[in-house]
């Protein structure tokens, strides 16, 4: 047994460095791309209604996959709810530290404002709906770290018409769209503001999906008390 | 040696590194951390060989923009799987 | 001179990623993860990418360390679960 344990730490790190290099040696020989996806990018930024190109990629020529996008983010959210197990009716609080609930209360404004610059400026320059969702986010998980905000044990409705909002925003726009001509295809004109609401709605959404990713996982684990406390909410 | 070039050699060592240490390690937790890596590596040869000539690409930034998040979700869904059916301590 | 920069953040990568992977404790593997994390985001910084370093920063860090930090809290010594 000790030996075929060591074959086998022998011969993966060897088929690993054979994997290594066939893939550097295809790194090197690479010819140049056929297409110009940039130049391509480049050519439409006009029509596209913001003027970042990536935010121009990311919810107008790509914007299809970015709806997928947030589908899996609820899907992924929706599997760890289906997974644990609760272990706690009510919402637990941590014991909050007063220099950390301090620096919370004065930290979690400035983010909520830096979150709503980031999506303001997602149009004109790097930014955009994910990281104002993620500053958003981290607003939250400093909220609970403080003391200030529970872990989620079983999102009351409000928390799940919010987590929801965003995909049925953008979906609602898509649909809309769908109705006039192909998926997802902005009318020129209205492009700007199209982009700049389904946005809104992506971080609003992002911000508690990806809070909640952390919120759910945080209740600390069971006691070892004989497991009175079993049925979770609904 | 533009640094897109130099970033996709790496991508590549951190795919690898990832994947044997996905194979190799025992523990969820560290292989949790070793996929991660794999996917790391994978963003950086997708920039990084589009790029290679010099310039930003903003499309595959757009993909490994959203491919962060989407790596987020699947570690929490991973990490959660982890906790309720993971390794057993031993006695 | 910048392809030295990039170099040298390209070896600390892979350094931080070797070690991530190779330390005994758990715990300081969670570091060495997000300080991989901060090393990804020069790197996207270097590859003209503002928005995936703000993204990583935030979320490939941030995010991820947070959860992982608290998955430590619910596994055992051996990083297996704790036993019900």
């Amino acid at each position: 047994m000790k030996g075929h344990n060591l074959l086998v730490r022998l011969v993966i790190p060897i088929l690993a460095l054979v994997l290594g290099g066939t893939l550097v040696f295809a790194i090197l020989d690479l010819a140049a791309a056929p297409v110009d996806l940039r130049g391509m990018v480049a050519a439409r930024m006009a029509v596209s209604g913001v003027t970042h190109p990536v935010t121009a990629v990311l919810l107008n020529f790509r914007g299809y996959d970015t709806l997928l996008e947030v589908a899996v983010l609820l899907l992924a959210l929706l599997g760890i709810l289906a997974v644990l197990r609760p272990v706690a009716t009510t919402p637990v609080s941590r014991p909050g530290l007063p220099v950390l609930e301090t620096l919370a209360g004065m930290a979690v404004p400035l983010m909520v404002l830096v979150a709503g610059y980031l999506l303001w400026a997602g149009a004109h320059r790097p930014g955009g709906a994910f990281q104002a969702g993620a500053v958003l986010a981290a607003a939250g998980v400093l909220l609970h770290l403080a003391g200030r905000l529970p872990a989620w044990v079983s999102p009351p409705m409000f928390l799940r018409l919010g987590l929801g909002f965003g995909f049925l925003v953008f979906l609602t726009v898509a649909a809309l769209l769908l109705a006039e001509g192909a998926l997802l295809r902005y009318p020129p004109a209205h492009a700007g503001v199209l982009i700049l609401l389904i946005e809104s709605g992506l971080t609003l959404s992002l911000g508690l999906i990806l809070a909640g990713l952390y919120l759910v996982l945080a209740p600390p684990p069971r006691r070892e008390d004989g497991g009175g406390e079993e049925s979770g909410a609904p | 040696m533009t640094p897109g070039l130099i970033f996709a050699l790496a991508g590549v060592g951190l795919f690898v590194l990832g994947l044997g240490g996905v194979i190799l390690l025992a523990q969820s937790l560290r292989r949790i951390l070793a996929f991660n890596l794999m996917g790391s590596g994978v963003f950086l040869v997708l920039v990084g060989l589009a790029q290679r000539d010099g310039n930003p690409d903003p499309v595959p930034q757009a993909m490994v923009l959203t491919g962060i998040v989407v790596a987020v979700a699947a570690t929490a869904l991973a990490l959660a799987l982890a906790r309720q059916f993971g390794d057993r301590e031993d006695a | 001179m910048s392809g030295a920069f990039d170099i040298l953040l390209a070896l600390a990568l892979l350094w931080s990623a070797w070690r991530t992977l190779t330390t005994q404790d758990l715990g300081r593997a969670v570091v060495m993860f997000i300080v991989f994390g901060l090393l990804m985001t020069l790197a996207w910084a270097r590859l003209d990418a503002p928005d995936i370093a703000l993204a990583e920063a935030a979320i490939g860090a941030g995010l991820t360390g947070a959860l992982l930090l608290d998955a430590l809290g619910h596994l055992g010594r051996k990083g297996g679960r704790r036993r019900p």
